[in-house]
């Protein structure tokens, strides 16, 4: 079974408007950058994207914003983004907020084959209206459902040839869960090794998630607030 | 005086307890982590994946994966764990998290909290804010007493979108310190130095109540 595929775009084949697809990433941290550079250089619109967060005006998801690629955005905050909040109050651009747990859990049901769960987020607000509520132990807590995804694309540190992924620090956060989820997954990592290269003790993402994988082109990584400590004079 | 934000700050750190692990929110939260008073260890939590988070990086030691939940730059210290979003907000909502503190537009006299939308104007979306009502057993809300158009943001009722209800425990403000009443009603506990009650009561619109044993924060 041979998943390595060898470039962005022969990665993100298939992909097609209308289509709802996962990005990995919290903030720009642990973002498949490639493969959205690669989307946003096609002309696929129409599309519902679930990700934490929506990029910012030049970079990640923020791309495929301008272009106006997405028609809906399923996310937890988008605060960093302008465009994404002028889009989304003159009612370019269709938005779902939900809890960032929530998210979370929803997309690991996906890929967990579970339909749905119960959870305390969002209980009394906006979040919970038309949807099921349910008392457990004298509290209240919300249905919550899986989600219908076509394509998964995250972010690892290392991969091999086999599909395992192992994330770094806290470029973790939704890829694990999201590439669970994907119908197809696709996976953009920093170093690409023969399979038995990696300790299977370190593994965070079985391969049997992962149906593309490639080692990115180039990864710029960048800090959206940078904050330091300033040296000490000796 | 009126407390400014690192008073608040301050203050809050007050009810850090040796072994919690607490969880801060952007902004005055955040700023907690300075005033861990000696001799107490706590482990911060952030809901993008990390606990046992340090100080910021030495300039030039920043790394780009690794961040808190307000996107900024940050290290960790011995003992630390990664982990993905799911595991994460499994430690909050299964309550292994001892303290939230966290910021809010509004809070009400029962203790609902709204922080993460005004309709037409902002809407940056609720991040972790909702699981983290949701389930935290302690609750502090750092907050400025009144809006930037000087209103009372210590409400009978919440004007906006809620984040949660009835889980605020404690508000610190620059004014003062105050408990929700199980029954409705914010009952003040400590007062900033140099802030008289009839000033604190003039910008809190919700129902106040004053007990005789107001002490004044240190």
């Amino acid at each position: 079974m041979n998943k390595v595929v060898r470039n962005v775009d022969e990665a993100i084949r298939g992909i097609e408007p209308g289509m709802t697809v996962m990005f990995g990433g919290f903030g720009l941290c642990g973002i498949p950058e490639n493969c959205i550079a690669a989307l946003s250089k096609t002309e696929i619109n129409d599309l519902i994207c679930i990700s934490n967060n929506a990029g910012v005006d030049d970079f990640g998801l923020g791309l495929l914003l301008k272009k106006k690629q997405i028609r809906k955005m399923i996310s937890s905050y988008v605060g960093e983004n302008k465009e994404f909040e002028r889009q989304m109050l003159i009612g370019e651009l269709e938005v779902e907020l939900i809890p960032q747990g929530t998210l979370a859990e929803r997309c690991r049901a996906t890929g967990a084959g579970i339909p749905a769960f119960y959870t305390p987020a969002g209980f009394g607000t906006e979040v919970a209206e038309g949807k099921e509520t349910r008392e457990f132990n004298g509290k209240m807590y919300v249905m919550e459902q899986r989600f219908d995804v076509d394509f998964a694309v995250v972010k690892a540190w290392k991969g091999d040839t086999a599909g395992n992924l192992i994330y770094k620090a806290t470029a973790r956060n939704f890829n694990p869960l999201m590439a669970m989820a994907g119908k197809i997954t696709i996976a953009e990592v920093e170093e690409l090794v023969p399979a038995g290269e990696l300790d299977p003790n370190e593994i965070h993402t079985p391969g049997i998630f992962v149906q593309r994988i490639f080692q990115g082109e180039k990864f710029e990584k960048r800090i959206e607030q940078r904050t330091v400590q300033q040296k000490s004079p000796a | 005086m009126a407390l400014d934000k690192n008073g608040i700050a301050k203050r809050i750190a007050k009810e850090l307890q040796n072994g919690y692990y607490v969880n801060l929110g952007i902004g005055i939260p955040t700023l907690v982590a300075n005033y861990v008073p000696e001799g107490i260890t706590v482990e911060f939590q952030s809901e993008n994946g990390v606990l046992g988070m340090g100080p910021f990086p030495m300039e030039g030691e920043e790394d780009a994966d690794l961040i808190n939940a307000g996107k900024q730059t940050i290290t960790t210290l011995p003992g630390a764990s990664f982990f993905d979003s799911a595991m994460s907000f499994a430690m909050i909502r299964g309550q292994h998290v001892q303290l939230t503190v966290l910021g809010a537009m509004e809070v009400s006299e029962n203790g609902d909290i709204a922080n993460w939308k005004v309709p037409g104007k902002m809407v940056k979306g609720m991040g972790g804010a909702m699981d983290l009502v949701a389930s935290a057993e302690n609750i502090i809300v750092a907050m400025m007493h009144t809006s930037r158009d000087g209103e009372s943001k210590l409400l009978p009722e919440c004007t906006l979108p809620l984040t949660g209800i009835r889980c605020v425990k404690r508000i610190v403000t620059e004014l003062g310190v105050l408990d929700i009443h199980p029954e409705g009603g914010f009952v003040l506990r400590e007062l900033a130095p140099g802030v008289t009650i009839e000033e604190l009561k003039s910008k809190t619109s919700g129902k106040l109540i004053i007990p005789d044993n107001v002490v004044q924060i240190e």
